[in-house]
C-alpha cells in the first residue's frame, strides 16, 4: 500500500510565525506528515501498559534480583514463573530473540502508521488520513469550522508538542492533528482561521531549509519544550494582552465559596452528629472524604490558573490549565448562547460567571467536562462587560444597557422586559420582579433569578428555533413557557410564568426577528 | 448557499411559498382531520390565523391497532402464565403496562386532532397537545434535514412520520401521521424551500 500523495517529512525548521504575512509549510496545499515523536506519545501508552504487565507478574524476581538481601524467601518457595522455566530448559536465547522482534514489529508498525498519517490543509478543507490497513480520511470544510482548540497535555509539553482540534459542527466532527511542534500548530491555527475567514494566504511561502535529520528535529522540539517550561512561555504567537486577570486568590475563594463546600460543610456536620450519637467509627470517613474534596479543589483551581481571554482577528481567544494547558479559538458568530450567572456566595463580592453554548464537535460518549463552556470562571462585573462586549461584538450600545443595568443588575424603574404577571406571582414568590424576557434587534434576553441571578444572551442569528409552551397550571393563571432552542450546552434558554399574550408576542416577533437575523448573517465568512 | 447579498430573498419564496399553499390544499390535507383539537379554558395558547394542516385519519387506526395488539398480548400472557404455573406477580408489571396502554388507547383519538402544522413564508410552525400545549416555529434555513419514517403497519395504512432536524436537539418537530404522498410532498417541498434560504448554524 503505497501513498502516492505523501509528501516527504515536513519542511522545517518552521521561521517564528509573523502573523498574517507567512504562512506555515503545512498549509500549502501538500500532504505533510505529523511530528516524528507522534508514534511516541501515542503508542506511548500501550506499552507502558506491556512493560508495567510484565513488571507486575515478575515483581517478587525483580525484587530478588535487584535487591537479594531483602528477600529472605528460600527460592524453592517462589510461585513457579515464567522465568523459572524458561531457565530449566534453556530458553534464554529464544526468549531474548522473540523479545527483540516484538519490539522491531512494534517500532516498525508506530513507523508505518506514522507514515501513512498524513495531513492537508487546502484553501476549502482541512483533511487528514491515518490508519495503514484500514484507511481512514476526514474531511473538515473551512467555512463550517467551529473553532480551533490547541491543548498540550503535560507529557506532550515536556517534549514541545501540542495537538491541535479542528471542530466541526456535529458529533464527533473533529479533525485533530496530533502531534505536532508548538510553533507549528499555532502557525497552523493561525492559517486555519485565516483561511476559514475567507481571506486569502499571503502567497509567500517559506523557503524550505535545510532538511533536517529526525533526531535533529525531535531534540529540537524538546529543548524548545523544556525551554517553554522554565520560561513559563507556552505560545510563542505574538497575541494581544488578556482583557481579564483573576487573581489566585479570588479564584481559590470562588472555587471555596461554590455549591460543593456546601455538600462538604453538611456532610462533615452529619457525620459529626452520627457519630456523637453512636458509631464513633464513622468519624474515619472523614479523612477520605476531605482527601477527595481536597483534589477536587485542587484540580479545578489548576485548571483555572493561567487563565487569559483576548479577542484576535479571528475570534475570541479563551486559554486554561496550569499543567495541561488548553487554548481554544472561537471564531465570530460561533456562539449560540451565553449566561451570565452569580452563585449566592458570590454576591457579597460582587463576582459573576460568563458561560457559553458553542460547539464542540465531541462526541456524545465524551463525559469528560467541557471546561472551556465556562469563558469567565469568575470575575468582577467590569470583567463581565469587556467578556460579553468581545464575545458579542454587534450589540448596539442601548442593547448594552438592557443587557447590563436592566438584565444582569436589574430591575430598575421603567423596565423594559416583559414580566410575569400579578395573577401568577405566587409562583415566582421571590423573583416574580426580575423574570422576564426581552427581545432587542440582535438578541433575546432571559432574565431570571432573585436569589441565584442569571441573565442569558441568545443571538437572534444563532437562534434555530423558537417554542412555547403551556401546561394546565399555566393554563389555570394564563401564563406560558418561552423557549429557545439553541445547540446542547450548559445555558438555560427558557423562561416560565411570562403572560400567555406577552409570550405569544414575544413569540410571534422572535420567528420573524430570527428568520431577518439569518438571512442578513454573514458571519460564517467573517472577513468577508 | 446563501441568499445573494442585496436581493431580498422575498420575490422568490413568497411565489414559492404560495404554490406550496396552492398544491398543499390537495395533498396535505387528503383524508386528513379538519379541525383542530383545543383545550376549553380560554387562557389557552390560541390558534392565531392561516391555514393549519392535520394528521390523516388513518394515523389513528395504526395507533389503535399497534397499542391494541400490545395489551391483548401482555394481558393473555399474563392470564397464561397464571393458568400455566398459578403464580400471581406477574400482575404487578403487566397491570403497569396494561394501564399506561389503556391510558393511551383512550387519549390518542384525541390527541392526534391536536397535531397542525403551518406552512408559512419563512418558517413552519408546528403545534401538538391538548393538556401539554407545545408550540414551535422552524424556519425553514434552519432545518439541515428531513426524516421519514414508516413502519409496516404504517405502510398497509399509507403513512408515515416526517421529523424535521436542526442543530438544536430541543427543537423535536416531529409529525407522526401523514399520508404517505402529504409526506413525501412535504418533505420535497422543504428541502426546495430550504435550498433558498439556506443559512449557516
Amino acid at each position: 500500500m503505497t501513498d502516492p500523495h505523501a509528501a516527504g517529512p515536513p519542511l522545517d525548521p518552521p521561521p517564528r510565525p509573523q502573523r498574517a504575512v507567512v504562512r506555515s509549510p503545512y498549509s500549502d496545499g501538500e500532504w505533510h506528515r505529523l511530528h516524528p515523536l507522534t508514534p511516541l506519545l501515542r503508542g506511548g501508552l500501550t506499552l507502558l501498559v506491556i512493560i508495567g504487565v510484565i513488571v507486575a507478574n515478575l515483581r517478587e524476581r525483580l525484587v530478588q534480583w535487584v535487591f537479594p538481601v531483602f528477600t529472605e524467601i528460600p527460592p524453592g518457595e517462589l510461585p513457579p514463573d515464567p522465568v523459572d522455566f524458561l531457565f530449566a530448559n534453556n530458553l534464554i536465547l529464544v526468549a531474548g530473540g522473540a523479545t527483540l522482534i516484538v519490539l522491531i514489529v512494534l517500532l516498525v508498525l508506530f513507523r508505518l502508521s506514522w507514515r501513512f498519517h498524513t495531513l492537508r490543509i487546502s484553501d476549502d478543507d482541512v483533511e487528514v488520513r491515518s490508519g495503514v490497513l484500514f484507511r481512514t480520511h476526514r474531511r473538515a470544510p473551512l467555512d463550517r469550522v467551529q473553532g480551533v482548540n490547541l491543548t498540550r497535555p503535560m507529557i506532550a509539553r515536556l517534549l514541545g508538542l501540542a495537538k491541535l482540534e479542528v471542530v466541526g459542527a456535529g458529533l464527533d466532527a473533529n479533525v485533530k492533528l496530533e502531534y505536532l511542534s508548538g510553533k507549528d500548530a499555532e502557525a497552523i491555527r493561525g492559517d486555519i482561521l485565516r483561511l476559514a475567514s475567507g481571506r486569502r494566504l499571503a502567497e509567500g511561502r517559506t523557503e524550505p531549509g535545510a532538511r533536517a535529520s529526525l533526531a535533529r528535529q525531535a531534540a529540537e522540539a524538546v529543548g524548545s519544550g523544556l525551554q517553554g517550561i522554565v520560561d513559563g512561555e507556552d505560545f510563542s504567537d505574538a497575541e494581544p494582552e488578556s482583557i481579564v486577570r483573576i487573581p489566585i486568590g479570588r479564584l481559590v475563594a470562588s472555587r471555596v465559596l461554590s455549591g460543593s463546600s456546601l455538600v462538604l460543610v453538611a456532610l462533615v456536620v452529619g457525620i459529626v452528629v452520627a457519630a456523637s450519637l453512636s458509631t464513633l467509627w464513622l468519624l474515619f470517613t472523614v479523612v477520605p472524604m476531605f482527601l477527595a474534596f481536597g483534589a477536587y479543589y485542587v484540580r479545578s483551581i489548576a485548571q483555572g490558573l493561567r487563565y487569559s481571554i483576548a479577542p484576535t482577528a479571528d475570534g475570541v481567544r479563551v486559554t486554561f490549565g496550569l499543567f495541561t494547558t488548553v487554548s481554544e479559538v472561537v471564531p465570530p458568530g460561533r456562539v449560540h448562547a451565553i449566561e451570565v450567572r452569580q452563585p449566592l456566595m458570590w454576591r457579597p463580592f460582587g463576582w459573576w460567571t460568563v458561560s457559553v453554548n458553542r460547539l464542540s464537535g465531541r462526541s456524545s460518549t465524551d463525559t469528560s467536562n467541557d471546561q472551556l463552556a465556562a469563558v469567565l470562571p469568575i470575575g468582577t462585573r467590569a470583567d463581565v462587560e469587556r467578556v460579553l462586549r468581545i464575545l458579542v461584538p454587534d450589540l448596539s450600545s442601548d442593547e448594552w444597557t438592557l443587557v447590563f443595568r436592566d438584565g444582569i443588575l436589574g430591575p430598575v424603574e421603567n423596565d423594559p422586559y416583559v414580566t410575569t404577571p400579578k395573577s401568577a406571582r405566587w409562583l415566582r414568590p421571590l423573583s416574580w420582579r426580575r423574570n422576564g424576557a426581552l427581545l432587542t434587534s440582535d438578541a433575546l434576553l432571559l432574565r431570571r433569578g432573585w436569589v441565584w441571578r442569571s441573565l442569558s444572551v441568545v443571538p437572534l442569528a444563532r437562534l434555530q428555533s423558537i417554542g412555547l409552551h403551556q401546561g394546565p397550571l399555566a393554563r389555570a393563571t394564563g401564563t406560558a413557557t418561552l423557549v429557545a432552542h439553541v445547540i446542547a450546552g450548559t445555558v438555560q434558554t427558557s423562561i416560565g410564568v411570562l403572560g400567555r399574550d406577552d409570550a405569544l408576542g414575544l413569540f410571534e416577533r422572535t420567528a420573524r426577528a430570527g428568520v431577518d437575523a439569518a438571512a442578513i448573517d454573514r458571519t460564517h465568512r467573517w472577513a468577508g | 448557499m446563501t441568499t445573494p447579498q442585496g436581493t431580498p430573498p422575498q420575490d422568490p419564496s413568497e411565489s414559492e411559498a404560495r404554490n406550496v399553499d396552492d398544491a398543499d390544499r390537495t395533498v396535505l390535507d387528503d383524508a386528513t382531520y379538519d379541525r383542530i383539537l383545543e383545550p376549553r379554558s380560554s387562557r389557552r395558547l390560541p390558534l392565531g390565523d392561516g391555514t393549519w394542516h392535520q394528521l390523516a385519519r388513518a394515523y389513528v387506526r395504526v395507533q389503535l391497532i399497534s397499542q391494541g395488539a400490545v395489551f391483548v398480548l401482555v394481558l393473555a400472557a399474563a392470564v397464561i402464565a397464571q393458568i400455566i404455573t398459578g403464580v400471581q406477580w406477574q400482575w404487578i408489571p403487566a397491570g403497569i403496562i396494561l394501564l399506561i396502554t389503556a391510558v393511551g388507547l383512550f387519549i390518542t383519538p384525541r390527541q392526534a386532532r391536536s397535531f397542525g402544522y403551518q406552512l408559512r413564508r419563512d418558517d413552519l410552525v408546528f403545534r401538538r397537545g391538548i393538556l401539554w400545549q407545545r408550540v414551535v416555529a422552524v424556519p425553514y434555513g434552519r432545518m439541515q434535514l428531513v426524516d421519514i419514517t414508516h413502519g409496516p403497519l404504517d405502510r398497509g395504512f399509507g403513512i408515515a412520520q416526517l421529523k424535521l432536524v436542526t442543530a438544536a436537539a430541543s427543537t423535536g418537530v416531529t409529525i407522526p401521521g401523514l399520508t404517505q404522498e402529504a409526506a413525501e410532498h412535504l418533505r420535497d417541498t422543504l428541502v426546495a424551500v430550504a435550498e433558498t434560504r439556506r443559512t449557516g448554524l
